[in-house]
């Protein structure tokens, strides 16, 4: 059972991806990445959204050539979308005005592949796949398992050397996900999948865990592989064996260890405090998390892995709530746990009017971004800020989505907080009662 | 900034149900043949309207501009009333929207420019002597070209305001005038905003054709930039006809830029979607508005003034509580009785009226034409109907690939759109006179070289919808494309036609009206002496027009509504529904 891991098929070194921003200042994607793909492996790539690995994906699929770094394929440098790759998408993306059948065709049609050869062996995806009786339908006629199913046939009938997947359960509900995997997997140790190794990214640790020979762990803010595991588990996984159980925290640790994660950009100028990318979590989340750490079933600390099983959360989900309290002291992240701060207790025992007043401390102490604006809305003689002005502030420092997200989140902290509100109409932040 | 919508009468399969065109539209052709018979009796004793001396000189240009930009406005003011209480008592009440619903839809194909000659005889017998009697007909003209869709577009969002929202308006106890303004009239904004677009593009158009008409021995003609064009014609005066055109460019751009944008920007926040728009429409002349104290102050007192009466309490059942009120009273109303026995009268009601106002007209048409020139008609229409489609078709090929080439470059599209959008509202009939020139000199058969002028002004709505449809395209499937090396004719075929058609559809639906009416101009143009004519039944109606031979212009523009209505309804509408059932991006 995967016993030639020799042949390398596909080989990344040093790749980088940066998009040039008028200010001079590069927008760094993906930075000096490494990855090989090997024959009869399947390869995880795993982060938070924004760490570039689907950006990473489409390099190796040839739709996106990066700035800097070497591609190869078989030792041949990549140009142009790559032979032998086929890839399933996160949305499907089957073209609605086919059916089944004729989405399944369209890449065989495309390789010129004689009409009775490619009718065959269509009818032979379709079948591998579990689509038959199917054939005739429009996409929009079939369920999300169904159509990610034709997604997989519509990859798989042209035969591919290496098979891209962009999250493709992501879209899908957890029993159809699960479903879908598992058959995915049966295909695979059965060797009955045309294709020599898999590409996958997702974000959702367990799925990496139950799939992958080896994982890739990217770090956000530049996309780099902050860590490289490989999964000896023989298959199939079982979820709630002990040594799947101990792999999964151990990834859970190494994405909360605090700090590893958004590596220091070094060239580039230190930006001032204010200037840190924020992201948006509305304070009902942030409630909610502290409220249910404080219940009886927790105690003020739980297991993130546990947590995210418990709350039906995937990482992307629940990283960023634990991380917004750690960073707004109501709440300790470290080694895949998190519990509760003193304030953090305080905040969860507290009516509304005590709690928003706690809010507001502690977005003026550990935000400061949020104390920024505070502070120059006290100095404005008309109480007004634009922001534009501290858009501009941002964006040296970050893309304009983030710097969008940014003060997206701020805006909505501050206004639960009633530190300072937001007017639409004329884009100014402004205090409560000013106007 | 992309503005796409479709048009109303393509898309109301439901709303229009066939059995009552067949009442709606001899019931339109009849009270337009009553028009032309009473005015022509009252015409008889009219003295002259007195003469507006028209001069070539420039500088009087931006005098003109203003008046032509006046009759624009009213006209809208005009279609704007007309849309709130016509599509709000087709909506609110069954009864009313069996007959006033295939009336619009009827409404919408008759050619504008055909009934000119009526109304601006039966104006200027309402107001003998007065000048107002010509400005009427003009700001009627312009109103009939912008009117119908609006009305859909308002009627339709009425039918589709959100279950939810109406049941809360219900909850709160809401009377009908307070639903109108809180709920109904927001719902509608942008697709109405969208339509006066719309119809703001088509208008210039008319404007320019209604300012200067000749109606048998009489010619009328009201300051404005159409009556200086027309007399720079008159007078071959080419560098006069440069001149008109830049006015107009100028205008549309102030229009554009001082109404519109601004008006835009500001209906997009009545979009009921919950994911935000990629791109929000933006204004300088709205953000000024609202960022600048100064107006704030201005406009605060008619903020809070439009509030208190937005919130007044009016009686809901009485005649008197306001439009919308008694427009909800009058349905009530006709839809009190529920017995099937009314229905039976109401519907009877209807057929014999349809079949009065069908008499009337044949009658009419009869009187002064023989039968023979029916077949002739007949046989001009399908002239001007080949030269639709073949123009439709060659618009098509230049313009869809360019379309998609255009609408893959973002940065583009970016800047095409937004000139291709402009040149669908300059009016192309300013444009005639150089093309004349040009036919003239090379002697050209005017059969064949008349034809485009059809398309001249339209078929920029084909080629601003397919690039908003590329630009729209999604990304993911691109990508698929790609990724399994789809390309060349499969790529057209399989990829990307399919996923501009439903755009194609809505712009080439829009060109195909468009040069229908535009036919009427584009088959008979003068220059100086020089007059050229191409066979079809546009220049059919232009001839009738000048000659002042009522029933022949009846019978013109009845066959030419037939030819549209069956030709929206036997290739558009059918292609419309493939692609909403087949081709849309879920």
């Amino acid at each position: 059972m995967l016993n030639t891991r020799n042949t390398t098929l596909f080989e990344l070194s040093g790749v980088r991806q940066a998009y040039a921003k008028p200010s001079g200042q590069d927008y760094v994607v993906l930075d000096n990445v490494d990855l090989s793909l090997r024959d009869g492996e399947i390869v995880g790539l795993l982060g938070r959204s924004g760490s570039g690995k689907s950006t990473l994906l489409r390099i190796v699929a040839g739709l996106v050539k990066p700035t800097g770094g070497s591609v190869r394929h078989h030792g041949e440098p990549v140009t142009g979308a790559t032979d032998g790759v086929a890839m399933v998408f996160q949305t499907f993306a089957l073209f609605p005005w086919l059916t089944v059948w004729e989405n399944v065709m369209a890449g065989l049609k495309a390789k010129g592949v004689p009409a009775r050869e490619a009718e065959a062996r269509t009818e032979e995806a379709i079948d591998l796949i579990g689509l038959s009786g199917f054939e005739s339908a429009y996409p929009k006629e079939l369920s999300g398992g169904m159509r990610q199913r034709v997604g997989f046939a519509r990859a798989l009938v042209v035969h591919p050397e290496i098979l891209l997947m962009d999250e493709p359960f992501s879209a899908l509900d957890v029993l159809t996900a699960e479903t879908l995997r598992t058959d995915l997997l049966d295909l695979w140790m059965e060797l009955r999948l045309p294709t020599k190794s898999i590409l996958m990214v997702t974000h959702n640790i367990e799925e990496a865990v139950l799939m992958c020979d080896r994982i890739l762990v990217f770090s956000s803010n530049p996309g780099r592989v902050a860590a490289e595991i490989r999964v000896d588990i023989p298959h199939p996984r079982n979820r709630l064996d002990p040594q799947f159980r101990a792999m999964v925290d151990d990834i859970y640790g190494r994405m909360t260890a605090r700090k590893p994660l958004v590596a220091p950009s070094p060239a580039a100028k230190q930006p001032p405090a204010h200037a840190v990318p924020l992201e948006h979590v509305s304070t009902n989340l942030l409630a909610g998390l502290l409220e249910t750490l404080a219940s009886p079933a927790y105690h003020g600390k739980a297991d993130l892995p546990h947590l995210a099983g418990a709350l039906q959360h995937e990482i992307d989900d629940l990283f960023p709530i634990a991380e917004t309290l750690q960073m707004l002291g109501l709440a300790e992240v470290a080694e895949g746990d998190i519990h509760l701060t003193e304030p953090g207790r305080l905040f969860a025992d507290s009516g509304l009017e005590d709690r928003k007043q706690l809010f507001a401390e502690h977005l003026i102490r550990y935000v400061p971004l949020a104390a920024h604006i505070h502070g120059l809305l006290k100095q404005s003689a008309v109480q007004r800020v634009p922001s534009s002005r501290i858009r501009a502030e941002l964006t040296p420092f970050m893309s304009v989505d983030y710097a969008e997200e940014t003060l997206k989140a701020v805006t909505s902290w501050a206004r639960y907080a009633e530190l300072f509100t937001y007017d639409d109409e004329t884009e100014t932040f402004a205090f409560e009662d000013a106007d | 900034m992309v503005w796409i919508n479709t048009n109303i009468s393509v898309k109301a399969a439901d709303a229009a149900p066939n059995r009552w065109d067949v009442v709606a539209l001899p019931l339109v052709i009849g009270l337009l043949a009553l028009l032309a018979i009473g005015g022509h009796q009252m015409a008889l004793p009219l003295g002259s309207v007195e003469e507006v001396p028209i001069t070539l000189d420039p500088w009087m240009l931006p005098e003109y501009a203003l008046r032509s930009t006046l009759r624009m406005l009213a006209a809208m003011a005009a279609s704007l009333l007309f849309t709130f209480t016509y599509a709000t008592l087709a909506a609110k009440s069954r009864r009313a929207g069996m007959l006033l619903i295939p009336v619009l839809d009827v409404l919408q194909s008759v050619p504008v420019l055909g009934y000119i000659s009526f109304t601006v005889v039966f104006f200027l017998g309402l107001f003998p002597g007065s000048v107002l009697g010509a400005e009427c007909a003009a700001i009627f003209a312009i109103f009939t070209s912008q009117a119908w869709n609006m009305a859909f577009s308002f009627y339709q969002s009425l039918r589709t305001v959100p279950r939810d929202l109406d049941e809360a308006a219900t909850g709160f106890g809401f009377s009908g005038w307070q639903r109108f303004w809180t709920l109904e009239a927001p719902y509608a904004a942008p697709g109405l905003v969208w339509n006066m677009m719309m119809s703001m593009s088509g208008g210039w158009f008319f404007v320019v054709a209604s300012e200067a008409i000749t109606v048998g021995d009489r010619t009328i003609t009201l300051p404005g930039i159409g009556s200086y064009l027309a007399k720079a014609i008159d007078g071959q005066r080419l560098d006069a006809v440069g001149w008109a055109v830049l006015a107009m460019l100028l205008v549309i751009l102030a229009y554009d830029q001082l109404l519109f944008r601004p008006l835009v920007a500001w209906a997009d926040k009545f979009r009921v979607e919950l994911t935000g728009a990629q791109e929000v429409p933006d204004s300088w002349l709205l953000t000024l508005f609202q960022r600048t104290r100064f107006f704030r102050a201005v406009f605060a007192p008619f903020d809070r003034l439009f509030d208190r009466l937005v919130w007044l309490r009016l009686p809901s059942g009485g005649l008197s509580g306001g439009a919308a009120g008694s427009l909800r009273s009058v349905g009530n109303l006709l839809d009190r009785v529920p017995s099937r026995a009314v229905d039976m009268v109401w519907y009877l009601l209807l057929a014999g009226t349809g079949l009065w106002a069908g008499w009337l007209m044949i009658a009419f048409v009869a009187s002064g034409v023989g039968w023979g020139d029916v077949g002739t008609v007949l046989l001009l229409g399908g002239a001007t109907l080949l030269r639709v489609i073949v123009l439709i078709a060659v618009a098509t090929l230049v313009w869809v690939p360019l379309g998609v080439l255009i609408g893959l470059r973002p940065r583009l599209a970016e800047r095409v759109q937004p000139a291709a959008q402009f040149l669908a509202a300059f009016p192309a009939n300013l444009l005639f006179p150089v093309a004349v020139v040009v036919i003239v000199r090379f002697d050209l058969n005017p059969d064949v070289w008349l034809s485009p002028l059809m398309i001249l002004g339209t078929q920029w709505y084909i080629l601003f919808n397919v690039i908003a449809g590329a630009t729209a395209f999604p990304s993911d499937l691109k990508e698929a494309a790609a990724n399994f090396r789809i390309r060349g004719w499969q790529w057209w075929r399989d990829v990307m036609l399919p996923g501009v058609f439903p755009y194609y559809v809505t712009g080439a639906v829009t060109a195909s009206g468009g040069s229908w009416n535009a036919s009427i101009v584009a088959e008979a143009v003068n220059w100086g002496d020089t007059r050229l004519t191409a066979h079809g039944l546009g220049s059919y109606i232009a001839q009738a027009t000048e000659a002042g031979d009522y029933p022949r212009i009846v019978l013109g523009i009845a066959v030419m509504s037939l030819f549209v209505i069956l030709f929206n309804r036997l290739l558009w509408r059918p292609l419309y529904a493939f692609a909403e059932r087949r081709l849309r991006l879920a």
